[in-house]
């Protein structure tokens, strides 16, 4: 293990920003300047981990001792490196397009805005940098805080009820997840992560590890958007776009997501959970969500809030390529997750473009838009082809994996929703490009520079990871390789 | 020759506030404008003596007061453990922000009886310095009934209906105390002795005896009582509601604490934690109380709609956090005791303040009439409750979160789940009721009219300077908790209970 401050820095560069942020509250530009260099600064720090960080090599920064035994600490593995060059990059062009969109749409409140941003960013490296449960939980529970003040930024009624509803299901989860960590601590001795799981098989009664697994689910599934604890995400839409683009697409959910990674592969272990039949329950769980999240993303007009139960499904691909428990199930899973960041992100990021540009949020009402806004809509296909896993996107890739990793049911449930994904998104590019525009369409151009430029960026990395996935690919295959290291499959 | 003052700081800071009470009376009560500043300049003496107490404590080791030279068990003995010096510090410190805070509001809410007031203040604050420092259990009994005569009285000159509440505040702290008397006695029989240090000693031996067992349960009684645990709360919430803002900001933070206090010496450091879970009965029934408590005030204070009367029910919750950490009986639960008695005290002096600079700013503190104009007027006490709600809540970085994962995890470790779940539930209760508040802070648009008004804007800057400390204090004492724990707690739990 190398020491280092690198991951510390990291993690606190946006935490940093936030009173600068505030301070800089009368002048917009200044203030948005320091949001850029937070996130240009917080992505060089991951980015410069990725040289030191390999499979046998951690890199932590010390750690805090709250008392003796348990300790605060980031420490990062090849893992958190993962989900941190994801969040960080993707803040970097989210702050861009946020800057146009909080602009063009006036919003009110920017300073809380784009404060509350650079808080969720810097809970969200702590959470990919944590290196024990602890750690893991207070990050947690900051993020889930720190979301907060998003997701009712509009300050409507519906906002505040949506925040309600947030902070129920958010808080919740935490403390259940609170109580699952305390329960792990207690019963293993140490709340540290390693790969393939530091429960072992005779720790517990066959009963409660069930119930100690069941408390971790519900715990990190209510951010991964796993049925029935996927109410809050399609609600917490009514946040501004840019949002619902890194947050509920990426950052939020994906922490969800990563713990489900850290929970099955870094506490449980394989071993342990095919033993209790946890993988079953998971695959279940998550086949039924990608199903029906389909199936409900069909028969919404919103284009919003189609988008989120898309994610609400593609997040279960993740999960389910974890509960796969093969090295390629889990290789595609993880791959997944950058691949999903980065095509949802461009369809978040041209929904908003058209929603400030053309103040229309209804898939009904997109006649013909793809002539007013080339770029953008050309973007939203490449997302929308890349999600139902046509090449060459890299979405494509992805379920590939996912495929070659699954059993004979994961694969119909992937392979159907396939083509729902299909049967849900591409009658919206069908709508754009060729139905007639109306007037009102007709007489507008594209939006703003400032936002077209990231749509096009992510469309082009989505693309761009199809060809080049090494990275990714190799870091995804070493965790698969390290977690399962011990034997099985 | 120097005179050094450290070794002799158990008996200063006690007998600084009392002197200091004297002095109030004796020399404001015809300029009744001075009171405030002497309170103040008494408290500050105290608290840098205390911090200076607690370095040297913590450097040299404990240090033992044999006032006027009398050995114990004969004499009355101070001591100045890291605890005590700890906590002692923390009484003053807190006592200090507070009365610094009154300024304002003291001669406002009670023209004319400042004198009376800043006397009963710096008595409680003395009575509550030396409850922390003695280590002889009938002293301990008289400083608990100073800190609660200072109380009636700070509690009773509040408003028309203060009087009534203060009454039944004393017939119940009266009760309490002639049963910790009357269980005193009974002990006392047995073990012949009264000094702490003595007596711990001696317990094991008697512990089997009926007396001792009788003593004990009537004890712990009188203290819960004192302390408004669950179900002998009652008198609480009228209490802290018909008080003045300041009486209450110095009692509900440290004033209940006095008897949660003595309880934790009794149970770990007297009978040992070893004899209380053996016992099992006692521990088991502060425990349960504890989280009865725990719920049934989160449960109140859901449904209240005047913010010092939802903080009142809030603290009835609090005090079945420490009763819970108090009956676990272990390791974990004392350190979490412990810290939740810190905690709590910087985050309901925290809210208490605030309540105090809305009744200054916007003459009210009744919720359904708070809305976003009060946010703009007063950023920074809003930020400060923020700040101490989300404590409250126990989410971190804050501190509130230490101390319910302490808890937490001591009650994992016993296997004991409804204990758990008790803690777990009332994390949510807590944020449904304070995020109701949030909402009304900072979404609900101000009334009609409101916005016509001029803003008088924030509170006076000595109002406001304590409330925010209190607020910084929270997320220094979330981060820097490892020190307190591994500086100040282990040792003691090394020494005295394991």
């Amino acid at each position: 293990m190398i020491e280092s401050m690198t991951p510390l820095f990291a993690v606190l560069t946006p935490l940093l920003a936030i009173p600068l942020i505030v301070a800089a509250r009368r002048m917009p530009d200044v203030r948005e300047s320091f949001t850029i260099m937070a996130a240009l600064a917080a992505f060089a720090l991951v980015a410069s981990l990725v040289t030191q960080v390999d499979a046998n090599t951690l890199v932590g920064s010390g750690s805090w001792e709250v008392v003796a035994g348990i300790e605060l600490n980031l420490r990062v593995d090849q893992t958190g490196l993962y989900f941190g060059l994801i969040a960080s990059g993707l803040w970097l062009v989210t702050c861009f397009y946020s800057i146009g969109y909080v602009r063009a749409h006036d919003e009110k409140n920017q300073t809380r805005y784009f404060a509350s941003f650079a808080a969720c960013v810097g809970s969200t490296l702590g959470v990919a940098f944590a290196g024990n449960l602890v750690t893991f939980l207070v990050f947690y529970e900051m993020l889930s805080l720190a979301t907060y003040p998003l997701v009712i930024h509009s300050e409507s009624p519906k906002a505040i009820r949506s925040g309600r509803k947030y902070l129920t299901y958010a808080l919740t989860a935490g403390v259940l997840l609170m109580a699952a960590v305390i329960w792990t601590g207690v019963t293993v001795g140490n709340f540290d992560f390693k790969p393939g799981g530091i429960i072992e098989p005779d720790m517990l009664d066959a009963g409660s590890m069930r119930v100690l697994f069941l408390l971790f689910l519900a715990g990190v599934g209510v951010k991964a958007g796993l049925m029935p604890l996927h109410g809050w995400l399609p609600a917490a839409m009514v946040a501004p776009t840019p949002v619902s683009a890194l947050l509920h697409a990426v950052a939020v959910v994906k922490s969800g997501v990563f713990g489900i990674i850290r929970v099955v592969g870094f506490v449980f272990g394989p071993e342990t959970m095919h033993l209790y039949g946890l993988d079953g329950l998971l695959v279940f769980v998550a086949g039924t969500t990608i199903v029906l999240a389909s199936c409900i993303a069909l028969r919404q007009d919103n284009l919003k809030r189609r988008l989120a139960y898309s994610t609400v499904g593609h997040l279960s691909y993740i999960v389910l390529g974890i509960a796969l428990l093969s090295r390629d199930g889990f290789a595609g899973g993880m791959l997944h997750m950058v691949n999903h960041a980065t095509m949802k992100i461009t369809l978040f990021f041209c929904a908003g473009a058209i929603m400030v540009h053309l103040h229309k949020d209804r898939v009904s009402q997109l006649d013909g838009i793809g002539r007013a806004m080339p770029w953008t809509m050309g973007a939203f296909a490449i997302g929308a082809l890349g999600l139902a896993g046509v090449p060459p996107v890299n979405g494509f890739l992805s379920k590939w994996l996912l495929c070659e990793g699954a059993t004979d049911i994961a694969l119909i449930v992937l392979l159907t929703s396939g083509l729902l994904n299909a049967a849900y998104f591409f009658p919206i590019v069908h709508r754009a490009f060729f139905r007639a525009p109306s007037e009102e369409v007709a007489a507008k151009g594209e939006a703003p520079t400032i936002m077209v430029v990231p749509i096009c960026f992510v469309a082009g990395l989505s693309v761009g990871l199809f060809f080049w996935p090494d990275l990714f690919l190799g870091m995804a295959r070493d965790v698969a390789a390290a977690v399962f290291g011990k034997g099985a499959a | 020759m120097r005179f050094d003052l450290l070794p002799h700081a158990p008996v200063i800071v006690p007998l600084a506030f009392l002197v200091g009470a004297m002095l109030a009376v004796l020399g404001t009560l015809f300029r009744p404008r001075w009171a405030q500043p002497l309170a103040v300049a008494v408290s500050a003496f105290a608290t840098l003596v205390a911090a200076g107490g607690l370095v040297h404590v913590l450097a040299e080791g404990t240090i033992r007061y044999q006032l006027a030279g009398w050995r114990p068990p004969l004499g009355i003995e101070l001591v100045m453990d890291p605890l005590s010096a700890f906590l002692t510090l923390l009484m003053a410190g807190v006592g200090l922000l507070v009365l610094i805070h009154s300024r304002p509001i003291v001669p406002r809410e009670l023209p004319g009886r400042e004198t009376a007031f800043y006397a009963a203040s710096l008595l409680l604050l003395g009575g509550l310095c030396g409850l922390v420092l003695t280590g002889d259990l009938f002293n301990l009994y008289v400083f608990i009934e100073i800190v609660s005569l200072s109380s009636y009285a700070l509690l009773g000159i509040g408003s028309k209906r203060a009087p009534f509440s203060a009454f039944r505040y004393l017939v119940m702290g009266t009760t309490a105390g002639s049963l910790y008397l009357l269980g005193l006695a009974c002990i006392y029989m047995r073990t012949g002795t009264l000094n702490m240090a003595d007596f711990a000693a001696i317990v094991p031996e008697v512990a089997d005896q009926v007396p001792v067992q009788i003593g004990v349960v009537l004890l712990l009684t009188g203290l819960a009582l004192k302390s408004a645990l669950f179900p002998l709360h009652g008198w609480l919430p009228d209490a802290y509601t018909d008080g003045g803002s300041t009486a209450t900001a110095l009692i509900a933070p440290i004033g209940t604490k006095a008897a949660l206090y003595a309880m934790l010496r009794v149970t770990y450091f007297l009978l040992g934690p070893a004899l209380v879970a053996d016992g099992a009965l006692v521990a088991d029934v502060i425990a349960y109380l504890g989280a009865a408590g725990i719920l049934w005030g989160s449960f109140l204070a859901m449904s209240q709609r005047e913010l010092k009367r939802m903080l009142a029910y809030s603290s009835v919750a609090q005090v079945g956090y420490i009763a819970l950490g108090i009956g676990l009986a272990s390791g974990y639960g004392f350190i979490g005791a412990v810290l939740h008695i810190v905690n709590h005290a910087c985050m309901k002096a925290c809210l208490f303040l605030v309540s105090g600079n809305l009744r200054q700013v916007v003459h009210h503190s009744y919720l359904p009439n708070i809305d976003s104009s009060v946010r703009r007027k007063m950023p920074w006490s809003m930020a400060a409750f923020s700040v101490a709600a989300v404590s409250m809540i126990g989410l971190p970085p804050t501190a509130g979160f230490f101390s319910k994962w302490y808890l937490a995890l001591g009650t994992v470790e016993q296997g004991r789940w409804v204990l758990l779940a008790s803690l777990l539930i009332s994390t949510l209760l807590n944020a449904v009721y304070f995020v109701r508040v949030f909402e009304q802070i900072y979404l609900r648009p101000a009334r009609e009219g409101a916005g016509g008004r001029p803003a008088s804007g924030e509170a006076p800057l000595s109002m406001v300077v304590p409330t925010v400390v209190f607020a910084v204090l929270l997320l220094v004492l979330g981060v820097g908790n490892a020190l307190l724990v591994d500086h100040l707690l282990l040792p003691m739990l090394g020494g005295g209970a394991s």
